[in-house]
């Protein structure tokens, strides 16, 4: 025990007291004790305490602010319980942006799974120079979310864009795609799915790449056709990743403000477009807190959407837990390989 | 169940057409027979065609047409916005430039955000290393129920509370300071997640309890055994964390003043005028995408190894 003490190393204090004679050694002792003991505490604090004053502190107050008439310059009201939540509850604007939001999801979401699953799928198929082609699928990633917004706002204006100056070679003619409601949905989903897709396609592939290959070539030796393979064996096999993909695009989605806020300032103020057709519900909150200035109701819409995320969150998780719990794969490929077996046999 | 089956037997019953139990295989194995020879040209094992590399490079385009296109509108005229499908870049990007530096102050801008965005990042991967070792290899009271509750965190979405925060900032006269954008991300729960799971499978417990052996303190076997260990891992952090911080834009346009911006809140300035010239906004677009370029030229395969590991979300 006691060769464990060398020469210090290092200039601490401790080391010092060491020309006394076994009086120093139990003070390192309880010393090292201390510092085995108390040293975790000291490296996860600063995460803890921080995280409590800029994290959760915030969201904490933020529902005492919602059960208080609170303007954004006069400050603290009286206290009136939940008549801001009834206030919001009942009011069409605040369910105008949850059913854009919502959209605006779907629209973004969907056809970028269906796209990066494509991408990841082609990633898979062992091409030369790979990192080059991954790159290439992740540039529009680091283009920000600010940027994307001003170039599509530009490319999707009414009157000369180049989105409506492609269709007129077709021959359709120009679409009002910051007037339309569902246009004007399928303008920031595409901006959403032009950031995104091809960030989330890597992730797939990561998932694709754990596939063991004998799966893929047992199924096909089975006379399974890539179609075939692809949703019998891929699709099941990177399910967790895919759900994982799902649950943060969900968070994300139900929180997007950038977008909808950039893309129409210059007619419509950046509040969601001029009927408020693309106003989301974080912009919507925005709107209530810097605009209209009523803090408190701000607050409440906060809260309600917190209280959204966490129930998506929430059955999303159950969903995948039901899903991981299935646990079908060892008999499939137990199956499969009884199966090479025998078309071994026949072949 | 199938142990109790001797090998040769499935072989040995395929060869005839009648299998007495399992009655559909042989038409199965009929119709797999014929595909399977189709299949052998564009299947298992060869390399990808054209079409693979066809939809794929249409794909990128796709993707990198909207970032040329907003190249060519800004290095041209208003006018060359109007034109159908622009591919030649114009000469007018050096004055189209020179308008986006008037309009905004895109230096500042660019040096606060530089700022921002690397305390940031110094701070979350300073604060998620040390808790994540903690949480990864060392002992103590109610260690697994914080990391639960470090999880359950990181799908909070804490953005939600930018009304307190923002009053709170008020009332310390930070409004308008970059250290009011600073302060809510210094530390994130992802981070210490991120750093815990891959610090808990790269340092083998055999090392830090020799590094106790001999002799070293809690602190140095931090920084001698698990920092060398981590690096890795915190340069993607960093990465992440940094992409984060940069592309901001609702905290830092509700408590930043147009006259001390970020890149991002400056670069929103640009399109709220009345009349928009869209040469010149697109040309601030494109200025503003230079920074993350080149850490895209430099750091790229890291942020793709990040992504393909940790299944990340920045």
């Amino acid at each position: 025990m006691t060769t464990t003490i060398r020469p210090p190393a290092s200039g601490t204090p401790t080391p010092q007291r060491r020309s006394a004679a076994s009086e120093p050694l139990t003070f390192r002792q309880r010393l090292s004790r201390f510092d085995v003991k108390a040293s975790p505490y000291f490296y996860v604090s600063p995460f803890f305490i921080l995280f409590a004053l800029v994290g959760l502190f915030p969201l904490g107050y933020t529902l005492v602010v919602s059960m208080h008439e609170w303007d954004l310059l006069k400050g603290q009201g009286p206290f009136v319980g939940f008549e801001n939540f009834v206030e919001i509850l009942g009011d069409s604007m605040f369910w105008n942006s949850i059913g854009n939001t919502i959209s605006i999801f779907l629209l973004s979401s969907i056809p970028q799974l269906a796209i990066a699953l494509i991408v990841a799928y082609l990633l898979d198929q062992g091409l030369r120079a790979p990192t080059f082609w991954r790159m290439s699928v992740l540039l529009p990633y680091i283009v920000t979310p600010v940027a994307v917004a001003i170039i599509f706002s530009s490319a999707f204006n009414e009157a000369d864009g180049l989105v409506n100056n492609i269709l007129n070679v077709f021959g359709i003619p120009d679409q009002a795609w910051k007037h339309d409601t569902f246009l004007s949905h399928i303008a920031i989903a595409t901006m959403v799915n032009f950031r995104w897709t091809g960030y989330n396609a890597l992730i797939l592939l990561a998932a694709m790449q754990s596939v063991p290959r004998d799966l893929y070539e047992s199924a096909a030796i089975d006379g399974a056709g890539a179609v075939r393979r692809f949703f019998s064996i891929t699709i099941p096999s990177i399910r967790p990743t895919l759900i994982f993909v799902i649950i943060t695009a969900t968070i994300g989605g139900l929180q997007i403000f950038t977008e909808p806020r950039l893309f129409d300032v210059s007619t419509a103020g950046g509040i969601g477009g001029s009927d408020r057709q693309f106003q989301t519900t974080v912009l919507f909150m925005w709107e209530l807190a810097f605009f209209r200035r009523d803090f408190g109701e701000a607050a409440a819409v906060a809260w309600l959407l917190f209280l959204l995320i966490v129930g998506f969150g929430l059955i999303n998780f159950l969903i995948s837990r039901r899903i991981a719990t299935g646990g079908d794969k060892p008999d499939r490929r137990a199956r499969r390989a009884r199966e090479r077996a025998t078309r071994g046999g026949a072949a | 169940m199938s142990t109790l089956i001797p090998e040769p037997i499935p072989a040995v019953m395929i060869d005839d057409d009648v299998e007495p139990d399992r009655p559909a295989r042989p038409r199965w194995g009929d119709g797999g027979n014929g595909r399977r020879r189709a299949m052998g040209t564009a299947g298992i094992g060869s390399r990808p065609g054209f079409l693979t590399y066809g939809l794929l490079a249409a794909f990128i385009i796709g993707g990198a047409y909207p970032l040329w296109w907003s190249v060519v509108v800004g290095s041209g005229t208003n006018a060359t916005r109007g034109e159908t499908l622009p591919l030649l870049p114009g000469g007018n990007f050096l004055a189209n430039a020179t308008k986006v530096l008037d309009a905004i102050p895109f230096w500042l801008a660019l040096g606060n955000s530089i700022i921002i965005s690397s305390v940031i990042t110094i701070s979350v991967v300073t604060f998620s290393t040390l808790a994540g070792y903690a949480f990864a290899k060392l002992r103590f009271r109610g260690r697994d129920g914080l990391m639960v509750f470090v999880i359950a965190t990181m799908a909070i979405p804490t953005q939600l509370g930018i009304i307190p925060l923002f009053m709170v900032m008020r009332e310390f006269g930070w409004t308008g300071t970059i250290g009011a954008v600073i302060v809510p991300t210094l530390v994130t729960a992802f981070g210490v997640f991120f750093m815990r799971q891959y610090l808990v499978d790269v340092i083998p417990d055999e090392l830090i309890e020799a590094a106790r052996v001999d002799g070293a303190n809690q602190i140095r076997t931090f920084f001698n055994v698990a920092l060398p260990a981590a690096r890795p891992a915190m340069a993607i952090l960093g990465l992440f964390t940094f992409m984060m911080a940069w592309t901001d834009y609702l905290w830092p346009l509700i408590v930043l003043s147009p006259t001390n911006p970020t890149l991002q809140t400056a670069l929103s300035q640009l399109q709220s005028g009345y009349y928009v010239d869209y040469s010149v906004v697109l040309t601030g677009a494109v200025l503003a995408t230079i920074p993350l370029l080149v850490l895209f030229v430099i750091a790229g395969k890291q942020l793709i190894s990040g992504i393909m590991q940790g299944a990340v979300k920045g």
